[in-house]
Order: structure tokens, then C-alpha cells, then sequence
């Protein structure tokens, strides 16, 4: 599939899957096609480990009857194949009439016919092959010159989508979505252990954008520093156990508001649609508005507008145009993550927050940036004004319960802080924690240039699983008396 | 772009192979035209899924997917790529193959490329039903509304899916293969306002399952695990059930008995040292008649039988045929696709059953848990195989040799291999079959468990 060829005819074969859908006796019917390339380079100690490139094509249809969604893709673009899609979709949503629950309909929209393109700088599928090589592979032997590394890891990661959404009541939308990211990994191994140190944080970070987010991270620079690190942390302290502040960079925030708070306000998830394989979550609507999720330092947004950020976009998958909706304001739960069907059952505006992975999968509820307003601290003051603590730097793992409300997380790399200094680097720091509690106790909040909207490309949700990108805009915050340090 | 329809028809499992041996004539055409050697392996599948979801006691979610894929992995003298697609017109074909050994050019050679697969005979085909590789929405609507009415007045929610997954196999060097299977599975849970159970059925046909007696056992566990006590963290004596024991087994077999992860440093095990209990063999079986899968790998190599612990000692390791050629040894038949960075993972895996029903297990705990599945787990230290998660759908205390109480979800962080170490293993259970770990259905055969001791560190609720 040749995507500079493909043009605005995509749009007649999401127009036949949706009036083959209807034909059948849909309600309503969406259809996406979506052209999507993928590339990724990577490499490993100084060696080229794979350049893979991937490209699907196909549409998508759902069709509504009842209760229920029905969904059905094919790759055959052609407008028989298309139309043969919405009639299956609506046939397998006239079957779970067998086990029936009441009528699902869809909050009301602005019917668009509008286009969308992510602003970006350099195309990264015109960047040469060679450069992205050079990029991966001098990063990686800089890594694996350190000695007591084992294996040093870099990729480059692209993608490059084109969607035309139609459906039954009018939308007519396209959009171009250019993502871009890099990362890379050293790993020093010691007789009992292992160590790794990830450069700009675990998995990389990705954003909408072009090769320029590549070019501003400059792995290679960062390659040396990384190294040692790894290295130096066989020989680390174990980190401290017992209640301890924690300060946490803006990248393992990144990823506690995605686990604790973006997961847990899902719309899906709270009326019991994923309870059987991701879970539910511990908040009840009827919560919501006055229920304290944490300290007043708190504020949470889903804002699909931050320019760069990796959910930003120009309409959701349900033709909803991207918005920002308050999530927590000053420490108190406000706003919930929906679409269309959820949010009209909830009564409840559609915040624009539903996406597929690909073609050939049905769009949920999906976060789009969900991020904590910056406060206006810094990492430095919080350290001067911590007595007893430990910053943790770089997620290493992640567990929650299927209700969001338990946590625990190890990091890559602690530095004790004692008497508003930071002293000693330890090893194998680890938190654990209740969420509302745990947000309760945030007490200190950078801002400025430390705040960054992190991306996180790989969030399982969904049967069949869905791959999705989030993003989360976080700076370093404190949290105090937090349970650190947990052993087996 | 190409908009033939050329998607091959799902009952014709040789069009697959045509496709792959197009591809392949592709590369041996651009092979002919450059003074490098350029060689290449071409696989063609074919997923054909059906899913239904259901939430609240009801359908909520009813999907169809239908979906061919080609992928390629090109060396050009050495120097490689792998690319995929979805479209498989003559064009797109050609276009896929055309950007490939531009790309390979490109490239530094790639030390670990082993040459595209040779010729080797492959086992039969796969296990293929041809009902449930062509079920219909209301045979698994049917599936669904079995397992909610067993649950009288709770709260269902889970899924029933049947998938076909055929596969071709072709590369330049002269491998051929093909082949096909089928999986269906009913899964779900029954909730109370303040307690869940779960169970899960897998088979190769749709026919084997039996969705009304999974409900019952669902609703069973939901109603048994009604006002859960809290207890105090530390270690208890577990039995663990099949769907727990799946997910340890998954974790070990990706972490530990992947030869890339041993050949970089990364990996607990210890080849020919006894590092499980004498109780313990876990192998590697393409072989079990209720296996799911084809009988090759994304490399075309056939999947071999092998134990990964025999007796309690590590055996073996999975390979790929990259991982072969850096530790010079064969392939065990275990390439993933894009495999590269992970390296090759044991499939097939499976515990043979032991002598023990697990109602003796639990008659002979003096103070321990009865765990049915985990949930969330996430490894801390691949070395050391400490990992943490939390228990749900069903965690029981077991007192003088009967389930007492319910109790609450409880989080653990505790080293896998250790906990299945030497004297740690106080029974293997008879009741082995496919458990659905945490990362899916139809991976892993195993019986229940039961360990002298797991580190519990805290409870869900705080």
C-alpha cells in the first residue's frame, strides 16, 4: 500500500462499510479506514539488532443495535469487501440480542467534516536510514565501552496514520498522525543482579511530532552518563526501607498518574465494561464531584490539545473533537474519561476520549494526555526542604490491582536525601501505597521547565488487546510518609 | 496503491503458500539482478478472530476480524530488515520486497543473521476444526449466555472467542511449510457487589468447552468469596491453582529460558544445576494432543520437544536460529515473530500432572492460601526472578486442612524459581490442563500447586 497514492477515495470505502451496515438494519454505523506505517531501528551493543518496518491497511466498521457494538474489518480495500464489513458488523451485533441488556445510544456531537494533520517539522519516514542507523548504533557503543555493561540497547521508533472517519449522521474527518520517539538502555550484570539505566525513560518516549524529537534528545550524548550509572548501581546501598518522603522525577510520575489516577477514571472501566480482564476501578459516579482524590496540589487535566504531547489530535475515533476536560481540580475528583455510548449513560458530556489501534480493532475509551498541572516548586527546593526521603528516578516496574487503588513500583535509580541534600545513590528503590492516600500526601510540586508531557506508546487495554498511546504531562513532586522499600 | 481483491479464500490454506512462494520468487528475482546475495524467509498468515464481550450480564461488545499479513525478513549479504504488510496485491507485493533490499543495503551486516531457513521437515499440520474456525456470532452469543445464566442473579462479565490462525512459510533457501489451527475459549467472571470468581475453558473446538459449567464455577468462587477477612503480610503456605501456576511458568519461560536473555547475563538459569524442587518438569510439548498451534516457528523451523526442567534440574534452554548460531548449538524451533530483541520464548509450555487432587493438597495445609489467579504481575529483577502482583477472583485461608474464610486481595513480591526450589514443593496436582495465565488463553498446560511458603507484602485495600 503505497499511502502517497491513497487518497480521498479511502473515504468511498468507510462510506460503503457504513451504508452496508445500515442496509442490514444498523441504527447507526462508523467506519474507519486507517493507513498505518511503522518503523523501528534498533540496535544493540554497537551492532545493528533490527530495522523493521510495518505497514497495515484495511476498514473498520461498527454498527450499533440494542445493547450492543458490532465490529468488523477486512484489509481488502475495495468497496465490495467494505460493504461486506458493515453487514457482518451489523449481523454480529444483531446476534447478541441472545443475552440482551438495555439500549445503548450515543451523546450528542458536532457533526464535522473537517481534516487534521499533526505539526511537525521533519518528516521522520524522509530521514535516511543511514542517520537513524548511526543514531542507534554509535549510542550503543558508547554504552557497551563502559565497562561492566553486558548489553546496551537504542531504538528509534516512528509512525505515520492516516484515518477517514465516516459515519451515519454525517462526520466526514481526516486525519494524519506523525509520531516520533527514541530510548535507550544499559544493562550492567553483577553475580546475583541486574541493573539498568534508560535514557529519557523506560521504553522511550514518544511524541506527536517528527524526527525532531529525536534530534532533541541526542542519545549518543547521553550515552556515557547512562552507562555509568548502570554500572555504578551494582555497587549501590539497597535503597532504605520503612516511611520515607518520596520525591519522584517527572517521568515515573508520568507513569503513576497513568496507573492510579488515567486508569482508574476511565468511564469504561468505572460501569463495569472491562471488569472481567483489566478490572474496575475504586470510584462509584456517584462520587464523583465530591469524592478527594488528593491533596488540593492536585490537579489533573485530559487535554488532547498539548501541542507535542502523544495523544494530541484533531477528533477521537468517534468523530468527537479533541478537547481538554478537567480530571481532578484542587485535589477533588471532577471529570471522567468517556465516549459517546459511556457518557450518555453516565450523563455526562463526551470528552473526545475514544480510539482504536488500527483498522482492525474496535475504539474504547482511551486516555488521551492526562497530565498534573505544574505546580511552582522545583526539584531543587524540594530536596532543600526534605529532611529524610528518596528520589526515585526511571519506572523499572509497575503492578496495581484490578480496582487501581493498590500500587507498587520499582525505579531504576533512588538518591537518598538527607537534611535537605541529596547524598548517596541507592539501588532497587521501590514504593507502595493506596492511591487517594498516596495522592493526599503530595505536599510539594514542581513546574517551569521541569514539566514534560511524557508519552507512554505501549498501554494494554481491551480484548482483543489493544496497543495505545497516552500521554502525561508531570513535573517532580514530594510525597510524604510513603511506604518505601519492599522486600520479598 | 493495489485494490485487487486478492485476499485468498480462509479455506484454502494453499493460496497462503502462494502467496509466500510469490514473495519468495520476488526476492530470487532481485537476487538474479545484484552481484550481492540476497536471501530472505516469507511468512503469510491469516486471523481469522471472533470475539464477544460481555459485561453487566449482557453483550456489549461483538467483533470480527479478518486479516492477512505477509512479513519478510531480507538479507542482503548479510546485512538485514524485516518488513510487513497487510496488502497483498500484486503491487503492494512487489513494492514490499522493492523496499526491503533498499533498506538491507543500508544496513552494517548483522553479525547473529543465520541465513534464511533451510530445508527441514515439519510435524502435521496443527489441530484444526473446521467448526470453530468457522463459528458463527450466535454459536459464541450461545457460549455466553450458558455462562451468565449460571450465575442466577450475579454480576457476569468475561469473553468468548473462537480464533483460525493459518500460517505459510516459504524462504529462499528452500523451506516450505504450512499449516493451520484452532482455539476457543469461554472466559469470565461472576461478581457480588464486593467479591468476583472466575473461570476459564480452552480447546481446540468449540464444542469442548462447556460455558455453563465454567459459570457455575464462577459463581461458585463470587459467592464463596463474599466478606473477605484481611490477614497479616508475611509467608504462607499456598496452594495455587492452575491459572496461577500458568502465570509463574509464563514469566519463567520468557525471562528465564529465553537463550538470548542467558547469553546476555539477564537470566536465573543455570543449565544442569538442580535449581527446582525434584518434583518439577516443565517442558517444551508440541506433541500434547491438546496442543493449540502450528508446528513451526516465525522462522519455519519445526518446534521440537524438549524439557526446560527435567526433575528439578534446568535442562534446556529456547532457541531461535539466531541464538543458535551465537551459542552454536541447533534451534529448538521457538522464533517469535520480530523476535529480534526479545529473543526466542518457549511455547507449548507444560507441567505434567502430579499425583495429588488438589482437595488433598488443601486437606494437608496446617495455615495457608488458596489462590486461584494473579493478576498484574510485573518482574522487579529478571536475574532473580522476583516479581510482584497481587492475588484476585478467588484467595481463600485455609485452616487445619479446610477453606475457612475469604479473604481479600493480597499483593506478593516473591522470586519464581525460588519458590518452586528444592523441598519447596509439596505436591504437583492431577489436574493439568490449559490454564489461562495472565497474558492469554492456549499457552500453557499445567496442574495446581502446592508451595511450602509465598511472601505476601501487603493487602489491596491497605
Amino acid at each position: 500500500m503505497a499511502r502517497d497514492a491513497a487518497g480521498d477515495e479511502m473515504f468511498d470505502y468507510a462510506r460503503a462499510a457504513v451504508e452496508g451496515a445500515l442496509a442490514a438494519g444498523a441504527t447507526y454505523a462508523d467506519a474507519r479506514v486507517v493507513i498505518r506505517r511503522e518503523e523501528v531501528i534498533a540496535a544493540q551493543n554497537g551492532e545493528v539488532e533490527s530495522v523493521t518496518r510495518a505497514e497495515d491497511a484495511g476498514v473498520g466498521v461498527r454498527a450499533l443495535i440494542g445493547s450492543s457494538w458490532g465490529f468488523a474489518s477486512t484489509s481488502d480495500l475495495t468497496d465490495r469487501a467494505a460493504r461486506r464489513a458493515g453487514d457482518e458488523a451489523t449481523a454480529t451485533a444483531k446476534a447478541s440480542a441472545l443475552v440482551p441488556g438495555s439500549g445503548l445510544e450515543l451523546a450528542d456531537v458536532e457533526v464535522a467534516q473537517d481534516s487534521y494533520q499533526t505539526p511537525h517539522r521533519e518528516d521522520p519516514f524522509g530521514v535516511g536510514l543511514d542517520e537513524k542507523v548511526e543514531t542507534v548504533v554509535s549510542a550503543t557503543r558508547t554504552m557497551s565501552a563502559v565497562d561492566g555493561v553486558a548489553v546496551s540497547t537504542a531504538k528509534l521508533m516512528f509512525w505515520d496514520t492516516d484515518k477517514w472517519f465516516v459515519s451515519s449522521q454525517g462526520h466526514r474527518i481526516r486525519q494524519h498522525i506523525v509520531e516520533s520517539g527514541c530510548g535507550m538502555d544499559a544493562t550492567a550484570v553483577g553475580e546475583h543482579e541486574t541493573q539498568r539505566r534508560s535514557y529519557p525513560q523506560s521504553f522511550g518516549h514518544v511524541g506527536t511530532g517528527g524526527y525532531e524529537i529525536v534530534r532533541g534528545f541526542d542519545l549518543p550524548g547521553n550515552a556515557q552518563r547512562v552507562a555509568e550509572e548502570a554500572v555504578q548501581l551494582l555497587s549501590a546501598a539497597p535503597c532504605p526501607s520503612g516511611e520515607l518522603d518520596v520525591i519522584l522525577e517527572s517521568s515515573q510520575l508520568a507513569l503513576q498518574i497513568h496507573e492510579s489516577v488515567g486508569h482508574a477514571v476511565e468511564l469504561d472501566r468505572i460501569l463495569g465494561w472491562e471488569a472481567a480482564f483489566a478490572g474496575t476501578s475504586f470510584l462509584e459516579l456517584d462520587q464523583l464531584g465530591d469524592l478527594r482524590y488528593g491533596s488540593e496540589l492536585m490537579n489533573i487535566t485530559a487535554d488532547a490539545t498539548i501541542p507535542g504531547a502523544l495523544s494530541t489530535f484533531g477528533y477521537d475515533d468517534e468523530g468527537t473533537p479533541a478537547q481538554a476536560v478537567d480530571i481532578v481540580r484542587d485535589g477533588r475528583w471532577v471529570g471522567v474519561l468517556s465516549g459517546r455510548d459511556s457518557a450518555h449513560l453516565a450523563g455526562l458530556p463526551p470528552g473526545g476520549m475514544v480510539r482504536g489501534d488500527g483498522f482492525n480493532r474496535l475504539p474504547m475509551v482511551r486516555m488521551t494526555n492526562v497530565g498534573l498541572e505544574p505546580g511552582d516548586s522545583s526539584m531543587e527546593e524540594i530536596i532543600a526542604a526534605t529532611e529524610h526521603g528518596v528520589v526515585m528516578e526511571t519506572n523499572r516496574s509497575w503492578s496495581i490491582d484490578d480496582r487501581r487503588l493498590n500500587f507498587q513500583f520499582g525505579c531504576e535509580l533512588g538518591w537518598e536525601v538527607v537534611d535537605g541534600t541529596r547524598t548517596r545513590m541507592v539501588k532497587n528503590p521501590t514504593y507502595t501505597g493506596i492511591t487517594p492516600r498516596f495522592w493526599a500526601s503530595m505536599d510539594m510540586l514542581a513546574g517551569g521547565d521541569e514539566w514534560f508531557p511524557w508519552g507512554v506508546p505501549n498501554c494494554g487495554k481491551g480484548q482483543p488487546m489493544q496497543v495505545g498511546h497516552t500521554g502525561h504531562p508531570a513535573a517532580p513532586a514530594r510525597f510524604k510518609a510513603v511506604r518505601v522499600g519492599v522486600k520479598a | 496503491m493495489t485494490t485487487e481483491a486478492s485476499i485468498p479464500d480462509a479455506d484454502d490454506a494453499s493460496a497462503l503458500l502462494s502467496l509466500a512462494d510469490q514473495v519468495v520468487a520476488l526476492v530470487q528475482r532481485q537476487d538474479a539482478m545484484h552481484d550481492e546475495r540476497i536471501e530472505a524467509n516469507v511468512s503469510v498468515t491469516r486471523n481469522r478472530h471472533g470475539l464477544t464481550r460481555f459485561a453487566n450480564s449482557f453483550i456489549h461488545q461483538h467483533v470480527g476480524e479478518d486479516t492477512v499479513t505477509v512479513s519478510l525478513t531480507l538479507a542482503v549479504d548479510g546485512r538485514t530488515t524485516s518488513a510487513s504488510t497487510t496488502a497483498t496485491g500484486a503491487d503492494a507485493l512487489e513494492g514490499l520486497v522493492d523496499h526491503a533490499v533498499n533498506s538491507a543495503a543500508l544496513q552494517p551486516v548483522d553479525p547473529y543473521w543465520p541465513g534464511a531457513t533451510p530445508p527441514s521437515p515439519v510435524g502435521p499440520a496443527g489441530s484444526l476444526d473446521p467448526d470453530t474456525a468457522n463459528a458463527s456470532p450466535d454459536a459464541r452469543a450461545e457460549l455466553v449466555r450458558d455462562f451468565v445464566v449460571a450465575g442466577d442473579d450475579l454480576r457476569a462479565a468475561g469473553y468468548a472467542d473462537t480464533e483460525l490462525l493459518q500460517e505459510a512459510f516459504a524462504s529462499t533457501a528452500g523451506q516450505r511449510a504450512s499449516g493451520a489451527t484452532t482455539r476457543a475459549t469461554i472466559d469470565g467472571i461472576h461478581q457480588t457487589s464486593g467479591s468476583a470468581g472466575t473461570a476459564h475453558s480452552t480447546a481446540t473446538a468449540l464444542s469442548a468447552l462447556d460455558a455453563s459449567a465454567a459459570g457455575r464455577t464462577a459463581a461458585d468462587l463470587a459467592v464463596r468469596s463474599q466478606d473477605p477477612v484481611d490477614i497479616d503480610p508475611g509467608e504462607y503456605e499456598v496452594v495455587l491453582g492452575p491459572e496461577a501456576v500458568a502465570t509463574v511458568l509464563t514469566f519463567l519461560a520468557v525471562y528465564g529460558f529465553n537463550a538470548k536473555s542467558h547469553l546476555e547475563g539477564g537470566s536465573f538459569a543455570h543449565l544442569g544445576e538442580r535449581q527446582f524442587d525434584p518434583a518439577i518438569t516443565v517442558l517444551a510439548d508440541p506433541t500434547d494432543p491438546r496442543r493449540i498451534g502450528l508446528p513451526f516457528d516465525a522462522e519455519g523451523s519445526p518446534r521440537q520437544r524438549f524439557a526446560l526442567v527435567q526433575d528439578g534440574v534446568t535442562s534446556a534452554l529456547a532457541h531461535d536460529r539466531r541464538t543458535a548460531k551465537r551459542a552454536d548449538t541447533a534451534t529448538t524451533g521457538n522464533a517469535i515473530p520480530g523476535g529480534a530483541g526479545i529473543g526466542p520464548v518457549p511455547t507449548d509450555v507444560r507441567m505434567p500432572a502430579g499425583g495429588v487432587p488438589p482437595a488433598q493438597m488443601i486437606a494437608s495445609v496446617g495455615r495457608g492460601l488458596l489462590i486461584t489467579e494473579f493478576h498484574y504481575v510485573r518482574i522487579l529483577d529478571p536475574k532473580t526472578t522476583v516479581a510482584t502482583g497481587l492475588t484476585r477472583n478467588g484467595t481463600f485461608l485455609i485452616e487445619d486442612g479446610q477453606v475457612t474464610d475469604a479473604v481479600g486481595n493480597l499483593r506478593f513480591t516473591q522470586s519464581f524459581h525460588e519458590a518452586l526450589g528444592d523441598g519447596r514443593v509439596l505436591g504437583v496436582g492431577d489436574d493439568d490442563r490449559y490454564a489461562d495465565g495472565e497474558f492469554g488463553a492456549g499457552m500453557v498446560i499445567c496442574p495446581s500447586l502446592h508451595l511450602a511458603g509465598w511472601s505476601f507484602t501487603g493487602g489491596a485495600r491497605g
